[in-house]
């Protein structure tokens, strides 16, 4: 039991590690990676709304009739999201305004559905609250890394918490402003993918 | 007819249920909400508007009541001594509601400057309201009668190509800022005075 829980959890870290893996969930992916901290504010909330729901949908697997599970999965789902939402503004009104209207848009996210839809509705409440914590895990390192190569790039800065920078490159070092934009975490999305091939195919 | 049933009970329960424990939270944070609001919506979209002050709005806001309305104002006092309120009017956008803060000086009756402050619009188009201030720009130094309806209705705002909902929704707002300032100047000159 406990080694199957385990391989649920990390499943979520490599294996079928979002957005890389399941290449699910990339709208947020592209818009909010700018930066280490946006990257991990959004993989925070995102994990919250997983787990919580990841648990209530499995508990209620056997109640809940098929024709309108989907119509239940989004209840349950934009519950948890309004949940983060206005925690979020209560106590973390910074972010709030950085990632904006991404935070509502987690009710459409492919994984947390995607989870519900192929984990949740099939398996007991534990080992879908370890599917939803490995993905949700997974979600925030994949953001985090990603948002730290187009930072680094982008901006010659790293910003993990509270705005102000923890490493910047030197004076000398002219920001190539492309990897901010949408199309650049494309194609920083695109190049992680084929390097975590390159290792996976050893 | 069974399934039909349980479809219904079960989607009513989960909806229900749903309600009132988003009720709560609501409820719970909307005190540090309003909080946040204040220091980082409106504190700097004042601190804009009045520009050259010797008092400190925020600290000394007050409420004023009239006709069932109430109304969070903030007093500022101008460096040539005159007097100027500030507050916030709603108007409704493409994403919810648009927050417009218009600062008024009470001698004149003239705006002294408006700023978008709380929106949902859709980054980059809506929300150059708040972020390019040419369109919000135009408020300054129009008188208090002024029409804030857009060019394409009768009034005197161009609209910002591309985002004219949240255009309409800024000249709302600015309207409702008009309406309220009719119905509590009276009050606002009276707290102001004491």
């Amino acid at each position: 039991m406990a080694q199957s829980l385990v391989k649920e959890f990390t499943k979520g870290l490599w294996a079928e590690i979002p957005p890389f893996r399941l290449v699910l969930g990339l709208c947020p992916t592209l818009a909010v990676s700018k930066t280490v901290e946006n990257g991990i504010g959004m993989g925070v909330a995102t994990t919250f709304v997983l787990v919580f729901s990841n648990i209530l949908i499995s508990m209620l697997r056997n109640v809940i009739p098929s024709k309108v599970r989907i119509a239940c999965y989004i209840v349950i789902v934009a519950t948890f999201v309004t949940i983060v939402e206005l925690m979020m503004q209560a106590y973390t009104y910074e972010l709030f305004l950085k990632l904006g209207i991404f935070i509502p848009l987690i009710v459409v996210n492919c994984i947390v559905l995607g989870r519900a839809e192929a984990f949740a509705n099939k398996n007991s409440m534990l080992p879908s609250a370890a599917d939803g914590l490995g993905m949700g895990i997974g979600f925030t390192m994949s953001l985090a890394a990603l948002g730290a190569v187009r930072e680094l790039i982008g901006a010659g800065t790293l910003t993990v918490w509270g705005g102000s920078p923890i490493f910047t490159i030197g004076h000398g070092y002219i920001p190539f402003k492309f990897m901010l934009e949408a199309p650049g975490a494309f194609i920083g999305l695109g190049l992680m993918l084929c390097l975590m091939n390159l290792i996976g195919q050893k | 007819m069974r399934e039909m049933l349980s479809m219904i009970v079960v989607l009513t329960v989960l909806t229900v249920v749903s309600g009132g424990l988003l009720a709560a939270v609501e409820q719970t944070t909307k005190p540090q909400i309003e909080e946040q609001v204040l220091k980082f919506q409106k504190a700097p979209a004042i601190k804009e508007i009045f520009t050259n002050i010797t008092n400190d709005p925020i600290r000394e806001r007050f409420d004023v009541t009239a006709d069932e309305t109430t109304l969070q104002v903030f007093p500022g006092v101008l460096g040539n001594g005159q007097k100027a309120v500030a507050f916030e009017a709603k108007g409704t956008g493409f994403g919810g509601p648009v927050g417009l803060m218009v600062g008024i000086n009470l001698d004149t009756d003239e705006i002294i400057a408006v700023r978008v402050t709380t929106h949902s619009e859709t980054p980059g188009i809506g929300s150059r309201a708040k972020e390019d201030l040419s369109f919000v720009s135009q408020f300054t130094s129009k008188s208090m009668s002024t029409n804030f309806g857009l060019k394409k209705g009768g009034g005197d705002i161009d609209a910002m190509s591309g985002a004219t909902v949240t255009s309409a929704a800024v000249s709302q707002a600015a309207i409702a800022a008009q309406e309220l300032y009719k119905k509590l100047k009276p009050e606002i000159v009276k707290h102001i005075a004491n």
